[in-house]
Parts: structure tokens; C-alpha cells; sequence
């Protein structure tokens, strides 16, 4: 389909691994260029308002390249997981680079992460990724809401201690998924992409492996971390 | 073409061997009045430099109708949004030009958030022989005044004096991307990135929002205004286009608030070319409507397209601009030149098209002949008077001697900014801080 047209255009023809195929395989390509996008979102070098527009057309690319890696099923796990502290470490890193944007766009300086996480979710949608990138007036109508599963979801992470929501997603491989995927579920009226999807999915006890739409979200996994952050 | 070339700073010494540019010099935005006698420049400094076509005179035959400096001034200041801990810049993004009135020239200049209008007068005549006060101005000693005078006019240098008029501020949230004037002639608009207001030229405490795009949840924020402009005759239309490549006519007439378009001209997607950056390259980057009134012209990162008013549905008219950057676009992606915004430009007579590309090459397409050049804006390639030679841009294949491969290419000189005199072959191109203007003496009548 757009396989071959993105490899021509993608890498200019100029890989040439000794040895080994031609072209680095067509979803590596497309996994660095969703990196590189989200890179772009964050990055602000300067004091000066980012550009929206340039903003707006990345967002959209890398809903694009989810959207395609959603249907090819061809999900990459970054890594595999690590009991306990990694996925964390993850998320923390992650939260470092969102903060130094947010400071830069003028919003509320984000406070420190395990501190103040928990009163802090004020994102309707965890499924959306560009809440946190647009502007600072975005609602903080939910944070009543969200305390309770967050504090769930780090004793997840944390302990590995079986919770009743950890055991419907045994199958999701990993903490990543089971962050996402309880997000998605816990915001319940809001429909992120998927999320009623995910969560209906995983329903019966002994659940099947996730499906696609809940693997679709998985890949926002640091915008949801933005948007933790954003309020 | 044949070529006169002017440079509008004086810092040659830095530029000779290129590798000092000041950044406060780069030209911004370029705009011919509406007689083609002065030429205005704004730059990221905040700084508007107008150039004024001296008159051809038979008894200095080489310096025919050649571009000085008139008058340069300061006309905005960086700022600093406290609330949001921003910098404003106070780099000119566009300048427009009023319909001249009476003997003094007006402009709009505009940054990121606030729009001026400043008034650019001449005054070659000064009062003498004031009876109270000296030649200096100083207080006369009463006794030695003996009799009355009347004071008489003498002339004196020609001094310009530019002064604003009018400050429009604090009608946009978003950074605005494009001003213009009504033929009207008593309102203007401003676009930014979500929202569209109308001004009237004498009021600047109110404006009227004529289009928002802002969702109601910023999340769903998917499509942005990229550029707008009046139509030329009729002062109740207006187009704005979007980051998805699409336009949209509106008619102030039909509702306050013209979020309905009256015409919306799209052009399918061609399935053959889809990648995911497609959305990136369909953005138009400017829309120019011709001097008739009866086309568009858009630009986007490929292409520049000529539309028909009549016809929604695809372009009359397509030119491919730098075609050879197709397969190059992950590049271009990743050093953010995709999205680098081309302007395009009619010529008086809108049977030719202009747009700016990389390596200080330009190009231009005639719409009957349906001939393309590709010419370069550079002080290397071109001496003054000379005439300019045509470029090509090799992409395999046979290479000619003075061809340029697409790799050698230097995408940090773009043109971004060109402007077409509204009567004659004269066209000024901006080229990072050069500004050039180009005469086309054997054919200086348009046809």
C-alpha cells in the first residue's frame, strides 16, 4: 500500500547496510518518524509562542502513523518491561521534557510529579494528544474524577500487587498498556479513541489479548502523560 | 531579464563572504504600492524600509527608474506577554498598502498580535522669517525687532516623516498571519491562525470576528487558517485558506459570523502520491487573488495552483515548483523546511506567476505559453545590469555544466518573499537579508 512509497521517500535511498537488506524494514521507518514527531512537539527552544500551525500538522502525522500502526496490528513494544521501578522512570523522564515545554508556553509551572499527580489530572481526554500543546485554558472540570485511579495505577506500577483492574488486562503485556488502558476505561462517559472499545473488550475475566483500538491508545502513552501534567 | 540590482543594508563587509547574517536584517515581508512607486520592506528587527522608484529622467539615462531608500523606520518593538511569560516578536510579518488619498502614502504593518497604521508624509518646504524667533528658533531679543514680516515659504531638503496612526491591538489570541485592505477602502482585516477579525481604519478599540475555526474542545483542533485576503472588487467577499489545502469563499453579506463558506475549493486527493506527509505539503501557504478578481492563486510546499472562482472542485491550473523534493520529504521533515511558508505573486496583467523555492532560485510560470525559469537571487551569479541566467536543477541523468543537484542544494537560502510591481516587469525578491529588484528593460510593458 503506502509501504514501498514511504521507504523512497522516507530514506532517500541512501541506507546501505554491509550485508543486510537495503532499507531498514518499513515499520522501523515509520516507528522513527513517529519518534521524531513527537520529539518536535515537545522541543521549544525559544521563549516565543510555538508556531501552531506547524504544531497542528505534526499532531496530525503522528495521529496518522498511530492510525495506520493501529490497523497493521503491528504494535512495537519499546522495551520489554521491567518489574517495578522502569516503566515509572519512563513515565518521569517523560513528564521532565512536557514540563520544560510547558514552562515555555507560559502555562502553570507543572509542579513535581509524585506530589501533586494525583490532585493534578484535569485532561478530559486521555485518548486525545493534543491537549496539552494547544493552550492553558483547557478545562479542569474532571479532577475530581481522576484522583483515586491514579493512585491505583502507580501501586500497579510500583508493587505489581494484583488489582482488580490489573487482572482484566493480564494479557496486555506490560505496565505501559495496563496504565493506558485503565485511563481510557476509568474516564468512562469521555470517549477517547477507542477507549470505550478497550475497555469492552477486556470485559470478560480471562480476557482475550487487547484489541486493536486499545493498542491504538497504548501508542499516547506520553501524551497521557502530558496531559497528567498539564494542569 | 535584465537586472538592477539594489541592496538595502550597507553592512557589505560582513556579507562578502556570507558567513555573518544579522538576524534582526532578515526581510520579512515585501509589498508594492499601488502605483509601483514605493516598495516596503519589514524585517524581523521589527524595522520597515520603503524604497521609492526615482523618476526616469532623460539626462541620467542609466539610472532609469531605479529603487533609493525614502524612508526607514522602527515600527515595532519586541514585547513581553507577562500573563503567559511570552516574548512577542516583533518581527513584521505583512505590510499593506492603503489606497493613496491625498498627497500623504499610508501603510498597515503588522506583528505576531498588533496592527499599525502609519502615515508617511514629505515635507520639502519650510517657513522663514518668523518675526519672534531666530533662524535657530531661539527667542528673538524684543528690541531689536524693528518691523513686521510676513513669514514666507523656502524650500529645504526633502525630509519624510512617518508617523503611526493607528495602533490595532489586542484583537488576537494567535499569531497573525495576514492583513488586507478592503476596496472599501474604510476596512481591513486580520487573520491568525483561529480566527478572522474586520476592522474599521478609524476605530481601534473594536473589531468584529468575521471567522472562527477554534473548537469548542482544543483538543479536536485539527485545521488552521493559513492566509486570507479581500477580494479585489467586490468588498463583501473574502478567502482564507487552511493547513489542509483547502479554501473557502465568504460572503459578508450572508451572516455576521462567516463560518459558513459560500465556496469551498478543494482538490481531491491524488491516492498515488499519499504519505504521511501529504497534509504537510497540501498546506497552502498564501492565496493571491489576481488582479481581475476572477482567480486564485495558492502555494503549497510543491505547488503553486492557479484556481478558477467558478469552479470548487480542482485548479485550472497547476506548476509544479521544485517537483524533486518529493522523494526528499523525510528530510525536509526532520530540518523543518516543510514547513517553510512560499509566497506567490501575480504580475500586473495575471499571465504570469511567481514563487520563491530554495538556493535563492525563484521561478516563474507564464500561463500562456505555459514556459517556466528558474532564476537566482544572488550577488555570485549576478552582476548589476547583467542578465540574469536561467538555472536548472539536475535530478539524474544527463547533467548539464551550470546545473545544480538536488543535494547541493542550500535550503537555508529560501525565498520566501517575492512582489510583483502592478503595472510593469519589475519584481523585487527577498533573499534572507538581501532584497533584490529585478527590471525587465526589453519587455518593461506587460503583455
Amino acid at each position: 500500500m503506502f509501504a514501498r512509497g514511504l521507504k523512497r521517500k522516507c530514506w532517500d535511498g541512501d541506507e546501505d547496510v554491509e550485508g543486510a537488506p537495503a532499507a531498514p524494514s518499513y515499520s522501523l521507518q515509520r516507528q522513527s518518524l513517529l519518534d521524531m514527531s513527537l520529539v518536535k512537539l515537545q522541543l521549544c527552544h525559544t521563549l516565543v509562542e510555538p508556531n501552531l500551525c506547524r504544531s497542528v500538522l505534526i499532531a496530525n502525522t503522528v495521529r496518522q502513523i498511530q492510525e495506520e500502526m493501529t490497523q497493521d496490528g503491528a504494535w512495537q513494544l519499546p522495551a520489554p518491561p521491567v518489574a517495578g521501578r522502569g516503566p515509572l522512570d519512563h513515565l518521569v523522564s517523560t513528564e521532565i521534557l512536557c514540563r520544560a515545554a510547558w514552562e515555555q508556553q507560559g502555562q502553570r509551572p507543572a509542579p513535581d510529579l509524585p506530589s501533586e499527580l494525583p490532585g493534578a489530572l484535569g485532561a478530559p481526554a486521555p485518548g486525545s494528544a493534543q491537549s496539552c500543546i494547544w493552550e492553558a485554558d483547557s478545562s479542569r472540570g474532571h479532577r475530581g474524577s481522576f484522583p483515586k485511579s491514579l493512585d491505583q495505577i502507580f501501586e500497579t506500577l510500583e508493587s505489581r500487587a494484583p488489582s482488580p483492574v490489573e487482572g482484566l488486562f493480564a494479557d496486555a503485556g506490560g505496565p505501559y498498556y495496563d496504565l493506558d488502558a485503565v485511563l481510557t476505561g476509568m474516564v468512562g462517559g469521555k470517549s477517547g479513541p477507542g477507549g470505550g472499545d478497550g475497555l469492552q473488550a477486556l470485559a470478560p475475566a480471562g480476557a482475550p489479548p487487547p484489541s486493536a483500538s486499545c493498542k491504538r491508545d497504548l501508542g499516547e502513552l506520553d501524551h497521557v502523560v502530558e496531559i497528567l501534567v498539564e494542569t | 531579464m535584465g537586472e538592477d540590482t539594489d541592496t538595502r543594508k550597507i553592512n557589505h563587509s560582513f556579507l562578502r563572504d556570507h558567513s555573518y547574517v544579522t538576524e534582526a536584517d532578515i526581510i520579512s515581508t515585501v509589498e508594492f504600492n499601488h502605483t509601483g512607486e514605493l516598495l516596503a520592506t519589514g524585517d524581523k528587527g521589527g524595522r520597515v524600509v520603503i524604497f521609492q522608484r526615482e523618476p526616469e529622467s532623460k539626462s541620467a539615462p542609466r539610472s532609469q527608474g531605479e529603487y533609493d531608500v525614502y524612508s526607514t523606520f522602527q515600527s515595532h518593538e519586541p514585547e513581553f506577554d507577562y500573563l503567559k511569560s511570552l516574548e512577542i516578536e516583533e518581527k513584521i510579518n505583512k505590510i499593506k498598502w492603503l489606497p493613496q488619498q491625498n498627497a500623504a502614502h499610508s501603510l498597515l504593518s503588522t506583528n505576531d498580535k498588533t496592527i499599525k497604521l502609519w502615515k508617511i508624509t514629505e515635507r520639502d518646504k519650510r517657513p522663514e522669517g518668523y518675526n519672534l524667533k531666530d533662524e535657530e528658533g531661539k527667542l528673538k531679543d524684543l528690541s531689536t525687532v524693528t518691523s513686521l514680516q510676513v513669514p514666507v515659504l523656502k524650500p529645504m531638503d526633502l525630509m519624510v516623516e512617518v508617523s503611526p496612526r493607528r495602533v490595532f491591538a489586542n484583537g488576537h489570541t494567535y499569531h497573525i498571519n495576514s492583513i488586507s485592505v478592503n476596496s472599501d477602502c474604510e476596512t481591513y482585516m486580520s487573520a491568525d491562525d483561529l480566527r478572522i477579525n474586520l476592522w474599521h481604519l478609524a476605530i481601534t478599540d473594536r473589531s468584529f470576528n468575521i471567522v472562527d475555526i477554534k473548537p469548542a474542545n482544543m483538543e479536536d483542533l485539527t485545521e488552521v487558517i493559513t492566509a486570507s485576503e479581500f477580494h479585489p472588487h467586490h468588498c463583501n467577499l473574502f478567502v482564507y485558506s487552511s493547513s489542509k489545502g483547502s479554501l473557502r469563499l465568504c460572503d459578508m453579506r450572508a451572516a455576521a459570523l462567516c463560518d459558513k463558506h459560500s465556496k469551498l475549493f478543494e482538490e481531491p486527493e491524488d491516492p498515488s502520491n499519499r504519505s504521511f506527509f501529504s497534509e504537510i505539503i497540501s498546506s497552502v501557504s498564501d492565496v493571491k487573488f489576481s488582479h481581475s478578481g476572477r482567480y486564485m492563486l495558492t502555494r503549497d510546499y510543491l505547488t503553486v495552483k492557479v484556481w478558477d472562482l467558478n469552479m470548487e472542485a480542482r485548479p485550472i491550473e497547476t506548476y509544479q515548483v521544485h517537483e524533486y523534493l518529493r522523494s526528499k520529504l523525510c528530510s525536509l521533515y526532520e530540518n523543518d523546511c516543510i514547513f517553510d511558508k512560499f509566497e506567490c505573486a501575480w504580475n500586473g496583467s495575471d499571465s504570469v506567476i511567481m514563487t520563491g523555492a530554495y538556493n535563492n532560485f525563484f521561478r516563474m510560470f507564464d500561463r500562456n505559453t505555459k514556459r517556466d525559469v528558474t532564476l537566482e537571487a544572488s550577488r555570485e551569479s549576478s552582476k548589476p545590469r547583467a542578465v540574469l541566467k536561467p538555472r536548472r536543477v539536475c535530478v539524474g541523468g544527463k547533467r548539464r555544466r551550470d546545473d545544480i543537484s538536488v543535494d547541493s542544494l542550500d535550503f537555508t537560502k529560501k525565498i520566501l518573499h517575492t512582489a510583483w510591481h502592478p503595472a510593469e516587469n519589475i519584481i523585487a525578491i527577498a533573499a534572507t537579508n538581501n532584497l533584490y529588484i529585478f527590471q525587465d528593460k526589453v519587455n518593461s510593458e506587460m503583455h
